[in-house]
């Protein structure tokens, strides 16, 4: 809502700076988020906690003028001369402006051309600057095609009014000659932001009387008092309400002998400062009067609506459209319309979309001499669906969408007739013709002084509180510890009841100033403390992980089954993969929800693959998907890394650059797994499509698979464009990993007795894991074995065809004595007997 | 035999004296102290002595000994020191060349501002409740006094999603806010608790999503953490005391707050929290627009409709509620400005946190 604040003191005082106001608006609740200054000085201090833009108009440089004779320039076409007279004296003025052209030929003017006069040395906006709108200039004299310049007649954008550049501005007649333009038409406007609770404010009126609650200034309604009545309007239109619940009220006025012209300047400029673009003097007063009440408003050309009826007294309607109905609006558009659509008719038909879009057919145009004007109410919802379905927001419907109170609707009939009196000329038929079959009910709440010292925390007196909601317009009874409050009837936001007083506590909370409320520490009972352990545990990982050397990532949850597909291979398409669709995507790459946490994180390395040779990445995220039956969805969390190019970071002493693959990424997770205590787990062969089939691992303990672990696909990565070096990956279950954490760990004593070491060199058939020989030393070493770390392996031609060597070091350790060497035989012999007779190992010689 | 000890040892002591490195002590032990040295001979003649000379020699050629001795000794660890010295001179490097570099590993800058909030609220009994993304118009919009239409559901543009039956007026959504999540936490709690519930005090973390266009201020998924505190005699004050000892703790100490006016369908009377700039001391800055205030988070009275959506009565329970976006704190603090950043996952972004 722009709000001019010239308009806003015709209804309340204000006393105080613009910034100040400004200020207290924006902690009521109506955030001030812009002061654009047209013409009123700019403070010096600037805008202290309120953004300002725009220019002051220099009262002495800037000022009212008028032209008697526009003169043709000696030596060029497109340039006139304007003998002008600023108050003090005369001038010759060059300017190019098109509009002054018609003048050429008229002779001395009369009356005068009334103008805003630049003199020399007047700072406006530097109107050819194309790069900065915010640039200003100083007038200097110069000589344009032989004739001195000094002053100019001005353009609205070089006073900040508007973008208008074609013209200069042609005040209006009775504009004082040799005032100050600031004086005159200097303005300020308040950008301020509507909370769509705030409907009432909506309106210049609307804001002023939260200005008067503010200030305590008091507000000062419009008085409308038309000069001359006609006719009655009684018999000349009537009036059918289909279901008073889809309109509440329905106003009508009328005036005859209206003329086609345009607005006075002023009314133009406030148009044009609230946003509106002027139109004709008509039109101008709808508008005019909605923004200034707050009621839109809708006018019909009465002749047309008379011959459509065939001569016969025009009947107004309003009812649901029938579904696939057709209606073609002001814009040219045929609509077709749904059964949610409310739609004032006549007896031929549908006129209008109802507090949205009048229809072409009964348009006000050049020849409409004779104007219905039509004030309504309207449900909010049909209006809302309207406007959604058909793509059609306006600032009628923005209003009717959040509530206007009928009371508003033969106020704002009435003010509209009378400007268009006043601007255009007519007669106003006498009285309207009102339907008003369902008048609101404006709430009555109770409210004690306990009430608003267990919401707000202070303490005041029934007395108080009413003085507070009384500059609200709140009708307030007290009697003693009771308040019944009345809501104003232009108001739609008070609920009833304990809604009803929750909305006044807000209220009362606004008037009193949020700022003064005191501020308690929570004195209420600490509740029991339970922890969130997943999010804890999710958080140990993520540190984990990060001292592992990983980068976090966080990626979209949105993304398109043709992107996902990229994770398999192309003949190992998931065809069968249900996705949770989004309705309405707001482009073709986020289509569904993942379901492949993994596909994200190989997006993450497409695109950083240029930038980093080393890439180390996590993301613990969901997969979110439909549940087996389809009536649900899952959630499910899982912990994704990968982990590409040089081992080490690059350093002038040279550094590890071997590439890292699978074997890096197995020992950070077992790093991993370590640090989180979980024993036991196993690394077996699997398949996985997004992963190199001979280098795939299941991760599982106590047969529960935690997830895999692999080099991605060769294909896979063509579809990711990256290039050949290994790329390790895993994808975690994290729900699983969580589970396997056990709270409480034991630790083992350090041992004081000595330990023996030694190597042990087996030669297997290759195609043994190393795992099935580790775990069967370890099982056979018993507790005295404390360590087995594998340290070689080695094939060569002296092995044999389909033999490898695996070279182990040893840790034998007692907690209780020290060993001597017939015990580690003993074990040793006991570990290579089992080993050759049950894996077919051999010990091999040095 | 006197005179001859004397001379030993002058001689032994000057031969020492111009002696300057290790080797050359070696050296020296072997001549004056070795087995054939001079002093050495002086004991396998005291065979030779009388009676009477035999004491008075071997005491005073032990004397010499042990003056020498003592002298080697005290020499060769001037020596060594001297070889330090020496060493020390010449083992300067260049200290303004690169360390060797580590691989350091990073939090995303989310995740780092999220848990500074779980801490300051977890300071304050606060515990952290999660729920899914994956929401219904009931529990985001309906329960939450966002009936069908309401015009602030235009505040908060929906991804919808579509599903195999007909849902109604209750399709399914991506949550456009966690305060969904307020409705889980307090049935939960109330059917956990039927006859007078204890007070619930927790954070909802989560991402959510809103259908908007892509730009350097607007995102379609981001971060929000909300808060909700319900017992029996709640404030308005109480709220404005916690959040701005949460802005004390979170922006510093002389953090200034401001609480005004705004709307909220779930919460009456509602309010938006700003804190006085921290990146300008209140002057006025590019990131506070001039304003000298920052736009924390929306807050507000948990609405009576609400309560009671939870299972808790409006008459005698109370409570407030709160929501603030983590990345837009993030990026007041880092001075980032374009909130694209945070997804799109760029290392050269990510490195720095």
């Amino acid at each position: 809502m722009k709000v001019p604040i010239s308009w806003l003191k015709e209804y309340v005082e204000i006393n105080l700076p613009l910034e100040e106001l400004a200020h207290r608006l924006t902690l009521a609740g109506l955030e001030v988020e812009e002061i654009r200054y047209v013409g009123l000085a700019m403070p010096e201090e600037g805008g202290g906690e309120t953004k300002i833009t725009g220019i002051g108009w220099h009262p002495d440089q800037i000022v009212v003028a008028e032209i008697s004779e526009v003169m043709p320039h000696p030596d060029a076409d497109r340039l006139v001369l304007c003998r002008l007279n600023d108050g003090k004296q005369e001038h010759i003025v060059l300017t190019g402006a098109p509009n002054l052209l018609p003048f050429l030929e008229s002779g001395k003017l009369d009356p005068p051309l009334k103008v805003a006069y630049a003199r020399e040395g007047a700072t406006i906006m530097d109107a050819y600057n194309e790069t900065d709108p915010n640039a200003q200039t100083t007038l200097k004299r110069k000589k344009i095609r032989g004739v001195e310049s000094y002053s100019m007649t001005c353009s609205e954008k070089e006073l900040g009014i508007s973008e208008e550049h074609e013209g200069i501005i042609l005040l209006d007649h009775d504009a004082p000659t040799g005032t100050p333009m600031a004086d005159y038409l200097g303005d300020a406007v308040f950008v301020i932001a509507i909370t769509p609770n705030l409907a009432r404010a909506a309106s210049i009126l609307g804001v002023a009387r939260e200005v008067a609650a503010l200030t305590g200034a008091e507000l000062k309604l419009p008085i409308i008092k038309p000069a001359l009545f006609g006719d009655p309007i009684q018999g000349k239109v009537s009036i059918v309400i289909d279901n008073p619940e889809d309109n509440p009220r329905f106003v009508l006025g009328m005036i005859e002998n209206v003329e086609k012209k345009p607005s006075p300047y002023w009314v133009q400029l406030r148009l044009k400062h609230a946003g509106v673009r002027p139109i004709d003097a008509l039109v101008d007063a709808t508008n005019y009067t909605m923004l200034e009440i707050g009621e839109p408003l809708h006018a019909f050309d009465y002749d047309l609506l008379l011959k459509r009826a065939g001569g016969k007294t025009p009947q107004i309607g309003t009812r649901r459209a029938k579904k696939g109905e057709k209606l073609v609006t002001l814009d040219g558009v045929e609509r077709k319309l749904d059964d949610f659509t409310v739609l004032v008719t006549d007896q031929k038909g549908p006129l209008s979309l109802a507090g949205v879009m009048g229809g072409a057919e009964t348009e006000v145009g050049p020849e409409t001499r004779t104007i219905l004007l039509e004030g309504a109410s309207w449900n909010y919802v049909n209006v809302r669906q309207t406007v959604s379905a058909q793509g059609l927001p306006s600032e009628a419907a923005y209003r009717f969408e959040r509530g206007v109170h009928p009371e508003l609707a033969p106020l704002g009939v009435s003010r509209c007739l009378d400007w268009m009196q006043k601007w255009t000329g007519g007669i106003i038929a006498e009285g309207l013709v009102d339907e008003y079959p369902l008048p609101p009910v404006d709430p009555t709440v109770e409210l004690c002084p306990a009430d608003v010292q267990r919401w707000l925390g202070i303490s005041l007196s029934s007395q108080e509180i009413a003085d507070l909601l009384k500059k609200l317009e709140f009708e307030v009874q007290v009697n003693a510890d009771q308040l019944l409050v009345t809501t104003p009837p232009h108001r739609l936001d008070i609920g009833e009841g304990m809604i009803g007083k929750a909305d006044l506590m807000e209220e009362i909370a606004r008037i009193y100033g949020y700022d003064l409320i005191p501020e308690n520490d929570l004195a209420d009972g600490l509740p029991e403390q339970v922890g969130n352990r997943d999010l804890e545990l999710e958080e140990i990982i993520r540190d984990r992980l990060a001292g592992l050397g990983l980068q976090e990532v966080v990626t979209y949850r949105m993304t398109s089954p043709e992107a996902e597909a990229r994770v398999h291979p192309p003949d190992q398409l998931d065809q069968d993969r249900r996705y949770l669709r989004v309705a309405n995507p707001i482009s073709s790459d986020k289509t569904v929800l993942r379901q492949d946490l993994l596909a994200s994180l190989l997006e993450v390395v497409e695109r950083n693959r240029r930038i980093r040779d080393r890439i180390a990445l996590f993301e613990i995220g969901p997969e979110i998907l439909p549940t087996q039956d389809k009536s649900g969805t899952v959630e499910r969390s899982r912990l994704a890394i990968c982990l590409s190019g040089s081992r080490g970071l690059s350093s002038w002493q040279g550094s590890e650059q071997q590439d890292m693959d699978f074997f890096d990424l197995k020992g950070l997770l077992e790093a991993l797994l370590e640090g989180l205590h979980i024993e036991g787990v196993s690394f077996k062969p699997d398949a996985y499509p997004s992963f190199h089939p001979g280098k795939t691992a299941r991760i599982e303990k106590d047969d529960r698979i935690l997830g895999r672990l692999g080099e991605i696909h060769p294909q896979v990565k063509q579809n990711y464009k990256l290039p050949a070096k290994p790329l390790a990956a895993a994808v975690l279950d994290l729900e699983v990993l969580l589970e396997m954490i056990d709270d409480l760990y034991e630790v083992q004593p350090i041992p004081v007795h000595p330990p023996v070491l030694e190597d042990l060199a087996l030669v297997v058939d290759e195609d043994l894991p190393a795992q099935d020989v580790q775990n069967m030393i370890e099982q056979t070493g018993g507790n005295t074995l404390r360590e087995v770390r594998l340290f070689d392996v080695y094939r060569g031609d002296q092995l044999g065809e389909g033999k490898k060597s695996l070279a182990y070091s040893l840790v034998y350790q007692d907690p209780e004595r020290t060993l001597t060497d017939q015990d580690v035989l003993a074990i040793r012999n006991k570990i290579v007997l089992r080993l050759e007779k049950e894996l077919g190992a051999k010990l091999r010689s040095w | 035999m006197a005179v001859d000890l004397e001379k030993i040892k002058i001689q032994a002591l000057e031969a020492l004296e111009s002696i300057n490195g290790l080797d050359g002590l070696e050296k020296w032990n072997v001549i004056y102290l070795g087995k054939n040295s001079a002093i050495m001979d002086v004991f396998k003649s005291l065979g030779t002595l009388s009676k009477e000379e035999k004491p008075l020699v071997g005491k005073n050629a032990n004397l010499v000994k042990v003056a020498l001795e003592t002298a080697s000794t005290a020499k060769e660890a001037l020596l060594k020191q001297y070889a330090i010295y020496q060493a020390l001179e010449q083992e300067v490097i260049d200290v303004s060349l690169p360390g060797r570099r580590v691989v350091r590993g990073s939090l995303h800058p989310t995740t780092q501002t999220l848990r500074e909030i779980y801490r300051v609220f977890g300071n304050m009994g606060f515990q952290i409740y999660r729920s899914q993304e994956v929401e219904s118009d009931k529990y985001n919009f309906q329960l939450l006094n966002f009936p069908p239409h309401h015009p602030a559901r235009d505040m908060q543009d929906t991804f919808f999603l579509e599903s195999s039956e007909d849902r109604g007026d209750d399709p399914l959504m991506m949550r456009t806010h966690t305060s969904p999540g307020q409705i889980h936490a307090m049935r939960e709690h109330t059917r956990k608790y039927p006859a007078d519930p204890p007070p619930i005090r927790i954070i909802l973390p989560g991402m959510c999503y809103r259908y908007e266009q892509i730009t350097s201020r607007s995102e379609i998924q981001f971060n929000q953490v909300e808060g909700l505190a319900v017992g029996k005699g709640i404030t308005f004050g109480d709220l404005k005391g916690t959040l701005s000892n949460f802005a004390r703790r979170m922006f510093g100490q002389d953090a200034k707050t401001r609480f005004r006016a705004s709307h909220f369908p779930f919460t009456e009377p509602s309010a938006e929290m700003d804190v006085g700039c921290f990146l300008c001391g209140s002057e006025g800055c590019q990131v506070c627009k001039g304003t000298g205030w920052l736009e924390i988070l929306g807050c507000g009275m948990v609405h009576p409709t609400v309560l009671m959506n939870g299972g808790f009565d409006p008459e005698i329970y109370s409570g407030f509620a709160f929501g603030m976006g983590p990345e837009r704190i993030t990026m007041m603090r880092h001075h980032i400005e374009d909130i694209r950043y945070f997804w799109a996952n760029d290392l050269r972004f990510l490195d720095q946190f």
